[in-house]
């Protein structure tokens, strides 16, 4: 019987960033034709360990054998030539260029002439291997989130990779576009590939993964367990050392006025695509409001128009009695709406400033943060600082930069901000993307608190778990309309689900 | 991809430079980093010195010499620094709005113009009280250097037209506009120039002063070094201590964020170059009132430009301008003492280019290690 070789082995790394020990003495192995998955926080090492891994970093210490020979990577070329390709959170593509001309950039052969027709039908081959369709002529901008992905995942199928590291891959996907995902790995790994996952997404490493390992504070917590034989809440303990509550608990709060009307309103995308058709919702003080939609339904541009930040071509947006459509963001903020926006990193917050400037840049214009003409750097500097224990927003002092902030973190300051304004009205976008179960619970607990205060909510999130427990009615949108609400008591996922695919439901009430 | 290669054959260089992003930047790094750049720049200046046949520590004494060596050179280096303050400040403030402000330069020229046309057209007759007169010509030459800001700015908020051609093409129009006037009906007996300002148009200078105190007799230096001096904590105020100020850096670091949070782009995008076209103006007012008393065609020694280089050295920094204009009011002041002449020049753009290098010292951490 031949020796079983693992695809991978990594023994002993270690990996220092300035001030941070970021893999601490990590093992690691991935077996031939397994879905590894690597969990663990936001900052608790798992990216450093497969930057490693793909030739990106170089370990201070330990050693990586692939296929059973030990291995010494200088770049990710190095990498890739041993079959190991990672696509990283972030695409690599080069917008104005076709997938076909993405897939082979870089590559020395073809050497000077591009034969793109027959390389568009070698792609078009390989597609039909694993399954994955996407038009090699289009242009990458053309494409959606999903596609730009398959688009990646060939462009390391094309360079031969046997061995697959997909960082936080779903983040980013719709539900339906995470199953047709999850169907193309499994593809791949009938064909030998082997595929290392980084989530923090206890459903999906349980739907996905073979064997699981956690990682905490750059430490293997669990090494290579089979993910079947733990339970979800077993697994977020060893991610975040502590126990966590999956059920958030929702007080009972009886609804009051209500504080933001949005009627007929239409408005067009950056494309100038029509984003909104004629969409009307309601939302009372003291109540959330969920939105669930397939991204690109116009969720984006509803919180938009609300907020101050698009104008809209018809209908009208009533806060607190006052129609504020078409009219600048002052006048929402003027009117206490606060906006948790979908991009956090190019929307909410100014990375070069400082946390405390971050956090005043809703109320610099009043008193006591201002005085007239002048900013009052005292009170800046003491509420900065309450912010930052009251939110429990990890950074050595205000005066950091907020780019040196995690997600987590970032989204905590933003909160805070939102908060002391003493909002009204909250409109949150995505909130939780991309946070680790700790930070998902703060800012789910910070949304629930206002709730009970009467802040009358709307929560947009593509997250279906999230909008179920969170909210008091769901909405559902498609295409820009409004496919009718439900109560969250009585909602299932799969009514839930036939409106986000564009089913009306027919008892709706405001439409 | 090298690292390959070497491995191929067998042999590999036993250390590499790696870079890592920095997470925090200690207070004393950018002083240490810039005086350190300051030195690799006097190194390589000293390399082509020698390898054009001089002798660099004799040329760098010359250099010190002829700009801080003695109370009166070290007048004359002030007196140019006080113009490289203004416009410094000009694009500092600009800049921290990530405005490309190139035109200091036209509107050094339009501020000098509407200074002079408060005694030439004439505004004020030549009789006014000087402190009216300076304070009437300041204010105009401040206008006039608005007005000059204020056509890029507005064309750029409203219409989005790049404001590095605008302020640049501007330049060129401004100086012809001097000329004309120049040549034309303020020529005095057709040669391009002005006839002299009354002297209730000239700012104070220390040589006013020479019966009460002796030692300046002979020193030109003149009140526009106040002026500067003040317009520094001004803008020092504005940009880290007001609510303005707050929205200019917010814009500057992210404008969409500061969109989101209601700040008025348009309405900043038009102040800023205002304000910068005015700090610029007060310039070139300066130059006419302390220096030569009289309007002509060559009243700036490329001053503008050289503004632009002043506020990058200084890192958008008021307080550090002071310190830069001084260092390169010194060079300009040496350019006119030692020959060949190209020498300080060329100091002043490896300078440049070795502190704007120095910058990735602040992001990076750079390290030798073993492979």
């Amino acid at each position: 019987m031949p020796e079983i070789v693992n695809a991978v082995e990594m023994r002993g790394i270690v990996k220092r960033f300035p001030g941070v020990l970021a893999n601490d003495h990590v093992d690691f192995d991935l077996r031939q034709g397994e879905v590894h998955a690597l969990l663990g926080e936001n900052g608790a090492g798992k990216s450093t360990l497969m930057n490693v891994l793909a030739g990106m970093y170089k370990a201070e210490e330990g050693t990586i054998f692939v296929d059973g020979k030990r291995v010494n990577f200088g770049s990710p070329r190095d990498a890739i030539a041993a079959g190991i390709g990672m696509i990283h959170q972030h695409f690599m593509l080069v917008p104005s260029q076709t997938v076909t001309e993405n897939i082979i950039l870089g590559l020395s052969d073809p050497r000077f002439f591009l034969p793109l027709d027959a390389l568009d039908k070698k792609i078009l081959a390989l597609q039909e291997q694993y399954g994955l369709k996407v038009d090699p002529k289009a242009k990458i901008w053309q494409l959606s989130v999903g596609e730009q992905q398959r688009v990646e995942i060939l462009k390391m199928l094309y360079r031969g990779a046997k061995v697959l590291i997909m960082d936080e891959p779903t983040a980013v996907l719709t539900p339906q576009e995470v199953d047709e995902l999850f169907v193309t790995l499994r593809s791949m790994l009938t064909r030998g590939h082997s595929i290392v996952f980084i989530s923090h997404k206890l459903d999906e490493v349980r739907a996905i993964a073979n064997r699981v390992t956690v990682l905490r504070h750059g430490k293997v917590t669990a090494a290579g367990v089979t993910a079947k034989g733990a339970t979800k809440a077993q697994l977020a303990q060893l991610m975040v050392g502590r126990e966590v509550l999956f059920t958030v608990k929702r007080n009972p709060v009886k609804a009051g006025d209500v504080v933001l009307s949005v009627e007929n309103v239409c408005a067009e995308n950056d494309r100038g695509v029509p984003a909104l058709r004629e969409f009307g919702i309601q939302v009372r003080a003291g109540e959330i409001v969920g939105i669930a939609g397939v991204a690109g339904n116009g969720q984006s541009e509803l919180a938009q128009v609300i907020t101050g930040l698009r104008k809209c071509s018809c209908g009208r947006v009533v806060v607190a009695g006052d129609d504020i459509a078409n009219q600048d963001p002052r006048s929402a903020i003027r009117r206490h709406v606060a906006h948790v926006p979908e991009d956090r990193h190019h929307v909410g917050s100014s990375p070069g400033l400082s946390l405390s400037d971050n956090l005043i840049m809703k109320s610099y214009r009043e008193s006591p943060v201002s005085r007239g003409w002048v900013l009052n750097r005292p009170v800046i500097r003491n509420q900065s600082n309450h912010l930052k224990n009251e939110y429990d927003i990890a950074a050595p002092s205000v005066d950091v930069q907020a780019r040196l902030l995690s997600g987590g973190n970032l989204q905590k300051a933003i909160l805070a901000r939102e908060m002391t304004a003493g909002p009204k009205l909250i409109i949150a976008v995505q909130p939780t993307r991309g946070l680790d179960v700790g930070a998902i619970e703060a800012v789910q607990g910070v949304l629930l608190r206002e709730r009970e205060k009467g802040t009358a909510i709307l929560l947009i999130s593509e997250e279906l778990e999230e909008i179920l427990s969170l909210s008091d009615r769901i909405v559902g949108i498609y295409e820009g309309r409004n496919m009718g609400e439900l109560r969250a008591e009585e909602a299932t996922l799969t009514e839930i689900g036939l409106m986000m695919a564009g089913t009306p439901r027919g008892d709706a009430g405001t439409r | 991809m090298a690292v390959s290669e070497n491995a191929a054959r067998g042999f590999r260089f036993p250390y590499a430079i790696r870079t890592e992003r920095r997470l925090t930047t200690p207070g004393w790094l950018p002083i240490a980093t810039t005086i350190g750049a300051l030195a690799v720049a006097f190194v390589i200046g000293g390399v082509v010195i020698q390898a054009a046949g001089g002798h660099p520590i004799a040329a760098y004494e010359h250099i010190v010499q002829a700009a801080f060596g003695s109370l009166g050179v070290f007048n004359d280096t002030l007196v140019k620094a006080i113009p490289l303050i203004l416009v410094g400040l000009a694009c500092t403030l600009a800049f921290r709005m990530k405005l490309w402000n190139i035109g200091a330069e036209g509107q050094f020229y339009l501020g000098a113009w509407g200074a002079s046309a408060v005694v030439l057209l004439p505004i004020l007759p030549a009789t006014t009280p000087r402190p009216i007169m300076l304070a009437t010509m300041a204010v105009a030459g401040f206008i006039c250097g608005a007005v000059w800001g204020f056509i890029p700015g507005f064309l750029k908020a409203k219409l989005r037209v790049n404001e590095i051609i605008t302020t640049l093409m501007l330049n060129y129009i401004a100086t012809s506009w001097v000329l004309f006037w120049v040549f034309g009906s303020w020529s005095e007996a057709g040669f391009q120039m002005s006839p002299q300002f009354p002297k209730s148009a000239w700012m104070p200078r220390l040589l006013d002063y020479a019966k009460q105190v002796k030692i300046f007799s002979g020193m030109t230096l003149h009140a526009g070094l106040l002026l500067g001096l003040v317009a520094v904590v001004v803008v020092w105020f504005i940009i880290s201590r007001s609510r303005w100020g707050y929205e200019i850096r917010l814009i500057g670091d992210n404008p969409r964020a500061a969109y989101y949070a209601g700040v008025d782009i348009i309405k900043n995008t038009v102040l800023v170059m205002m304000v910068s076209g005015g700090l610029a103006g007060l310039a070139g007012m300066s130059e006419v009132t302390g220096v030569v008393h009289r309007l002509q065609g060559a009243i700036s020694s490329n001053y503008g430009f050289t503004g632009i280089i002043i506020a990058w050295l200084a890192k958008l920094n008021p307080f550090a301008v002071i310190v830069v204009s001084i260092l390169f009011g010194g060079l300009i002041q040496a350019g006119r003492e030692i020959q060949p002449s190209g020498v300080p020049r060329m100091l002043q753009g490896i300078i440049l280019f070795c502190v704007i290098a120095s910058d990735v010292l602040l992001k990076y951490r750079v390290r030798v290690v073993r492979k």
